[in-house]
Order: structure tokens, then sequence, then C-alpha cells
């Protein structure tokens, strides 16, 4: 079966992502790919050190890996472009996950300025991929801007605590023809099987993956857990009852 | 009122269960991951006698401003080390360190530092704003001691002198858009336990009212300086880690920054507990990371004379990643401008 995801024209089979930061150190990184098969994984900007070739999270990333830089430490719309017009400079593609947070409590985005950077970034040829709070308007206008994904939160970033905003997303999955990726909050594998078998497109978690005890193997985890969450939404989840239901019914010789 | 009883006499008694917390929630929002800066001094003129520094203004010593060319020959060795964010301090002179020439200095030292932080004098909001403009991202200022009246006592002259104008500093360096803003009372001028609990409200306050600030503290215990001012209050390791814990606990997404005040065994002790910064490769000296400029005089002794291999050993070798960049200008050369 051809199942693949297509953003900014490119083919993805492994539709878990995963991130850079929190490792205990970046020489896992492209451990975590291999064995993982990786094929997206978001890079911070501000991680990014040009000047040191052994600092340099650039060179742990597999070459064929699909670079999502993302704009990190973006406080409002202007220095979110301004991070992703930096970040394609300094030679990391033209996909860009869109992270504007404000707020250091919560770490929640600013869908506000993010609608407003997408609007910019897409003008500019950007592979746009918004991280937000599933909010249905705001993903229609991202829709409109003509961004590539919209990545809502599960629950607050780096929180490990699952689908809490799981009726908001199959809004989202409902009515935005774009792909939806889950993004942040999600913390052991089922949760992110859970979010595929919703229909959500992919999803994207970092915190899980590098504060375990092996991210190697909770990467794999991950992997595995996304592709049967996915080969269960194309099959057709059964429907839920309450009650049983025979598989012999009493009145079945009336069909 | 949490936050009181975890620094309660009682609560140190339950040292280990806050640990066990305060490890898991610091893993959970930051990773096994240190972020690693060292200090830069820039000049040692001061108009200021606080009784427990040795640059105050009643002692001899030698005093030094760093040229720009010297503010460049510090700059390049310490970036040689690996070091990305360096922190700028200056004594309390209007005449010898104005804000100009700090202006001055943040533009060499951009070519070099991807985050320039500073722990100078109080300054208005126009200034702080006027320095974010050059460059500066960060903002360090410590309280010294909240108490009102050992305040008064513990500065006899001097500028410094207005408790108000610097107690309200962190509050303008958000106003003027800081990305950081680190503060902290020095541990050993008054009872401990009530210079954290305003600490840590000071700091709540904070980060509640500014939030796209990143609001952090310090705890530097007090160390021996020419004067030989003996603190009135000892600050014991235990306690040291009781309050480490207590605001670990009490803000758990807030940044904690650990100096070299502390010897390097402690100091590997406490990245567990719920440091997030640490100060590398350091002198307290003006022009001290360059032999030939140095004045001989640190502001304090340091307890910690690691180089910067070595903390970043140290931290690899406890599966701890030693984070060297954690910003990126917007602006300028380095920032990859000219590659627009």
């Amino acid at each position: 079966m051809n199942d693949k995801l297509i953003i900014g024209g490119k083919e993805i089979t492994n539709r878990f992502f995963t991130g850079t930061g929190k490792h205990p150190n970046n020489a896992i990184i492209p451990q975590i790919v291999e064995e993982a098969k990786i094929e997206v994984i978001t890079v911070a900007l501000r991680r990014v050190d040009l000047t040191s070739p052994q600092e340099n999270i650039l060179n742990y990333i597999p070459k064929d890996c699909i670079l999502l830089p993302n704009t990190s430490g973006a406080r409002n719309a202007e220095e979110a472009v301004r991070i992703a017009k930096l970040a394609r400079a300094c030679g990391c593609g033209n996909w860009v996950k869109i992270e504007v947070i404000s707020d250091n409590k919560y770490l929640l985005p600013d869908n506000y300025e993010t609608v407003k950077a997408a609007e910019i970034l897409v003008k500019e040829g950007f592979v746009v991929l918004p991280y937000v709070s599933p909010d249905l308007m705001v993903a229609k206008a991202l829709e409109d801007a003509g961004a590539a994904a919209v990545m809502p939160l599960g629950a607050p970033i780096g929180t490990n605590r699952g689908l809490q905003t799981k009726e908001l997303i199959r809004i989202l999955i409902d009515e935005i023809k774009l792909p939806i990726i889950v993004d942040a909050g999600i913390g052991r594998p089922s949760e992110a099987a859970e979010a595929m078998e919703m229909g959500a497109a992919a999803v994207l978690a970092n915190t899980a993956v590098a504060t375990a005890r092996d991210p190697v193997a909770m990467a794999k985890a991950f992997s595995m857990a996304v592709e049967a969450g996915r080969k269960a939404y194309m099959a057709g989840l059964g429907p839920v009852r309450k009650e049983a239901e025979a598989s012999s019914p009493l009145t079945g010789f009336l069909d | 009122m949490d936050f009181l009883t975890l620094l309660s006499p009682q609560a140190a008694n339950y040292l280990e269960a806050m640990a066990q917390k305060a490890h898991r929630l610091t893993v959970q929002h930051f990773g096994r991951t240190v972020l690693l800066f060292t200090p830069m001094y820039l000049s040692n003129y001061c108009g200021n006698q606080c009784v427990y520094c040795s640059f105050s203004s009643n002692h001899r010593l030698v005093r030094k401003k760093l040229t720009l060319d010297e503010v460049e020959e510090e700059a390049k060795s310490i970036a040689a080390t690996g070091l990305r964010h360096i922190l700028i301090l200056t004594g309390e002179s209007q005449k010898h360190s104005p804000v100009s020439y700090i202006e001055d200095c943040v533009k060499v030292l951009k070519k070099y530092f991807d985050s320039i932080s500073i722990e100078i004098y109080p300054l208005t909001t126009e200034d702080y704003t006027r320095l974010v403009k050059a460059g500066v991202d960060g903002l360090t200022i410590y309280q010294e001691v909240y108490n009102e009246e050992t305040y008064d006592q513990l500065h006899p002259r001097g500028p410094k002198k207005n408790y108000r104008f610097r107690l309200d500093a962190p509050e303008r360096g958000c106003r003027a858009k800081m990305r950081g803003v680190n503060i902290g009372a020095l541990l050993g001028l008054e009872d401990y336990r009530k210079e954290a609990f305003f600490t840590g409200l000071h700091a709540s306050y904070l980060q509640n009212k500014y939030m796209d600030t990143e609001i952090s503290v310090s705890i530097p215990r007090i160390r021996p300086n020419i004067g030989g001012f003996t603190p009135k209050f000892s600050v014991p390791d235990r306690s040291l880690v009781q309050i480490i814990l207590a605001f670990r606990l009490f803000m758990p997404r807030m940044g904690i920054t650990l100096s070299t005040r502390e010897r390097a065994e402690l100091r590997n002790n406490l990245v567990r507990l719920g440091i997030t910064k640490m100060s590398a490769g350091v002198s307290t000296e003006v022009g001290g990371h360059t032999i030939k400029n140095s004045t001989g005089t640190g502001q304090f002794e340091i307890s910690d004379n690691r180089s910067v291999a070595e903390i970043k050993e140290m931290l690899l070798q406890m599966g701890y990643q030693p984070v060297f960049k954690d910003w990126h200008q917007l602006n300028g050369e380095r920032a990859g401008e000219q590659l627009l």
C-alpha cells in the first residue's frame, strides 16, 4: 500500500518526527535517526553554531534527513520571520516550523503572531509548518495563508501529558484539508498511536524521546506506535459500543 | 506558602525526597543539559562601598578599564574555548564605564558571542532599551540583600544606597524586552531562608507579569574578598541544597545559575538537583582572560578553577550535554545577515 505523507513535494514514509533538543549528548542524534528510521527532524536555529564544527548540531544530523528548522525563541512574528530567513541562509533548507512563544510560564504558542508569520513566510517561499494551540479558525487562516501543515499541541510542550486537547484536534482533522501533525505534550507511544488512529497525519515528540532512559529505544517505540496507529486508521476502526453485540445475532435470518 | 514550607527547617528532613522530585522536574523541562557561560570583567572602577566586595571604592587596588582593543583580545581568548554566551561586568561608575562604553563593548563582543548579558549598575528602562538595541539579551542584577535595614548598613555610600532603584531594576529590564533576567540575593548577608523566600517571590512576580522574559535566579554564597568582611550568617551546603530544591519545586521552569563561587565537587553534585546554567573558565579580574592585561585582583575569590574543557568533560561524564549556544543574534555579521 502506498501511504506516503506528502509535504512540500517530499514523500515521507515514517510519520514520526522528532527533535534535537534536551539530549544528554549530540552524538545520540544520528543513532536515533538510524535506528528509528527518522525522516523529519526539527532543530532550533538558536542551537546551531556554524562557527564550531564540534558543537554544531547540524553535523550530527544525517544528510538524507529532512531538516525542519524551528523558530524557538521567537517572541513575535517579526522575530520568527527573521529566524526563519537566517536559518535558510545558514543552509537549513526552506522548511520551517513556526514557533512563536511569548509566555515562559506555560510555553503556549501565540496563535495570532504565528498566523502573521505564516502569511509572510509562505510568500517568501518557505514550506511552512506552524505550531499552534488547536483552534479551528486559526487553522483555517493558516490554510488560507498557504501553510503546508498545521501542528497543534496535544498538551503544553515538554509536559508529557498526552492528548489533552483531543476534541479540538479531532475538529481540525475533520475540517482542515492540510496534514494535521500533533506536536508537543505527547509522552508515550500509546498516545502517539491514539493521535494517529484519530487521523492525524504525523506526530512529533522530542521531550519524551530525549528524556527517556534509552532515547534510541524510545524513538523506535514511537515510530512503531505511529505506524500502528496509522495502519489502524487506514483499516477503519470498528465502532465502539457500550454494550456487547453478539457476533451471531438472533435476527440474522431476516437479512 | 508551600514555598515557605519548602524552605523551613522542618523541610530539611526531607531533602532526598525533594531532590528526587526536583531532578525529575529539571530533566522534564530542560533535559540533561547545562548552559555554559563565563563572566568578562570590563572595569573595576566603582563609586560604591559595599562592605563585602573587593571593588569597593575604599579599597586600594589597581583600577582598570579595558580599552576596546583589550575587550577584543579577551573576547578572542574566551571564544577560543568554545563559549558563545558571555556575561559582562563593571563596577558602578558613570564616569569610567557609562552606558555608551558598555554599548561600544557590546559592538565588539557581538562579533564573537551569540548571547551577551550584562551585570552592571542598575539603569533606567530607556538605558536598558538602548543596550537591548545594541545587542544585549540578558540582564543579571542581584538585590544582594532584600532586608532593607541590612541593605542600608552594608551599602554605606554611593549610588547603590538607593534600595528601591535597585529592587525595580529587573522589572525595568523586563520592560526593555530583555530575553532573560537573572536575580539573586548574596547568601550570608542575612537569614538565608528569608532572603531565598523574597528572591523566589520576586522571581515569581516578574515571571507572572512579564511572561515573555525568562526569569532565572542565582544562589551566590559570599566569598572571601579584600576588606576581610565576615558574613554574619553561615549558609552550609545542606542549606544551599535546600534553597536550590525549593526554587525548583516552586518554579519548575525557572533557570537556576551556579557560579564558580562553589567548589568543583559540590558543583558537580548540584547539577542533578536543578542547575541549568553554569559559569566555566572563570576569572573575576578585569582582563583576567589574557594575562598581560590583568589587574591581579579579582572581585572575589573563586573556588572552581576548572577550564571550559574540564567542565565540559565533567558534564559529559555525568550524562549531561554542555550547551554552548542557546540563542542566535537576529542581526549582524554573526547572525548570518550577510547571507540574506
